[in-house]
């Protein structure tokens, strides 16, 4: 296995954002209630992640040690307002139900967290490849959580009704106990699983 | 009366952790001992409101007038990370037994969430300034009610004998599911 794709699978499997790291957890308990706004959500994020990465890497160098992280900080709200204005353009129905919580990507621990501990060290190219690696890894925990939370919760998944699920749904896994009480276990599971 | 109903609504209705998720990090981060959560609370607080108040007034006075709300998230962050700089500047000079004491909480409000989102949600709501103040305030309390709450069986969770797979962060989330239930029950009082 090449280097690249180590750099991407760590940030998916071993050092996964939610799972192991338990950073970003106000979106990831926030959108879930469906898969589909776990999709939009992750992948919004990894947007973010990546070009914020490659962006704060290539600058890295030219800016000065103490305006470091304000530097970080107005890239990564920069790129935040893309997102949130080609969301707001081309898919606005998502955009709706995600509502706050995408100016909120700016406050993302991981975002920060990458640029100051992996792209600010690090080459452009693994910096974008960490940035992928981890959008995934974040994509997919929150697909994941969005999943359950809509099977149990509405008896559908991304909107198809499962046939004789629909009649058992236990409403409160959509409602906001249900995200912390699944979230809860499903790291308990990723856990027992790793080891 | 609008006021109460903004106040008790940001209190307990949609409380801002267990019915909104923001904040979560600092809710499981300061959460093991009650005195930091009465002392992350207090600094809370105070930024939550006067970010409010800035931003709010930002909002109204410039990029309003200039047309140029599209640059909302990137000068509220701006304006809640330099008011957070500067207010530990300023209370380390006026008042050192409060930074003491409020001190080490004050960088980590930045990346706060609970704070942007509030500055956000009073411009997407249209309330008035004192409509906004009001709600800051409400919100940091009732941030502050569920993080002490929580502080508080988290302490007795210590003394607990927890099935293995669960210690640490899965039981805590589940704790806090169950302290969301609890909170749902005020909904409809207002």
């Amino acid at each position: 296995m090449g280097k690249n794709s180590i750099i991407v699978l760590k940030g998916v499997l071993k050092e996964n954002p939610i799972f192991v790291q338990l950073l970003g957890m106000c979106p990831t308990l926030g959108v879930t209630t469906s898969a589909i706004n776990g999709v939009g959500m992750g992948l919004a994020t990894a947007f973010v992640l990546i070009m914020s990465n490659t962006v704060i890497a290539l600058v890295a160098k030219l800016i000065p040690d103490k305006i470091r992280i304000p530097s970080f900080i107005v890239i990564i709200a920069g790129l935040v307002t893309i997102v949130d204005m080609s969301m707001a353009a081309y898919l606005p129905a998502i955009h709706a139900s995600l509502g706050l919580f995408i100016p909120l990507i700016v406050v993302n621990c991981i975002v920060l967290g990458r640029a100051e501990a992996f792209a600010s060290k690090n080459k452009v190219l693994p910096s974008c490849l960490d940035g992928l690696g981890m959008g995934l890894g974040f994509t997919l925990a929150l697909t994941l959580l969005g999943s359950i939370r809509e099977i149990i919760g509405s008896g559908k998944i991304f909107d198809f009704i499962i046939p004789g699920l629909e009649e058992y749904k236990l409403l409160i896994f959509v409602l906001a106990p249900g995200a912390f009480i699944a979230l809860g276990y499903l790291i308990a599971i990723v856990d027992k699983l790793r080891s | 009366m609008g006021y109460l109903i903004i106040f008790i609504s940001a209190i307990f209705v949609n409380n801002i952790v267990l019915s909104q998720f923001l904040g979560i990090c600092p809710f499981f981060g300061v959460s093991k001992k009650i005195s930091t959560a009465v002392g992350m609370t207090g600094a809370l607080t105070f930024v939550m409101i006067l970010a409010t108040l800035v931003t709010y007034i930002v909002q109204v006075t410039v990029l309003i007038p200039y047309e140029i709300e599209f640059m909302q998230t990137i000068t509220f962050i701006l304006i809640i990370a330099a008011l957070v700089q500067v207010m530990e500047i300023i209370l380390k000079k006026i008042s050192p037994p409060l930074y003491q004491a409020l001190g080490i909480f004050l960088p980590l409000i930045t990346t706060n969430c609970a704070v942007l989102g509030v500055a956000i949600m009073v411009i997407q709501k249209s309330y008035t300034l004192m409509a906004s103040v009001v709600f800051a305030g409400a919100t940091a309390i009732g941030f502050g009610l569920a993080l002490i709450i929580f502080a508080g069986i988290r302490e007795h969770l210590d003394l607990v004998d927890i099935p293995k797979g669960l210690r640490g962060a899965p039981i805590a989330l589940v704790t806090a599911g169950l302290l969301a239930m609890a909170f749902m029950g005020f909904s409809g009082i207002v």
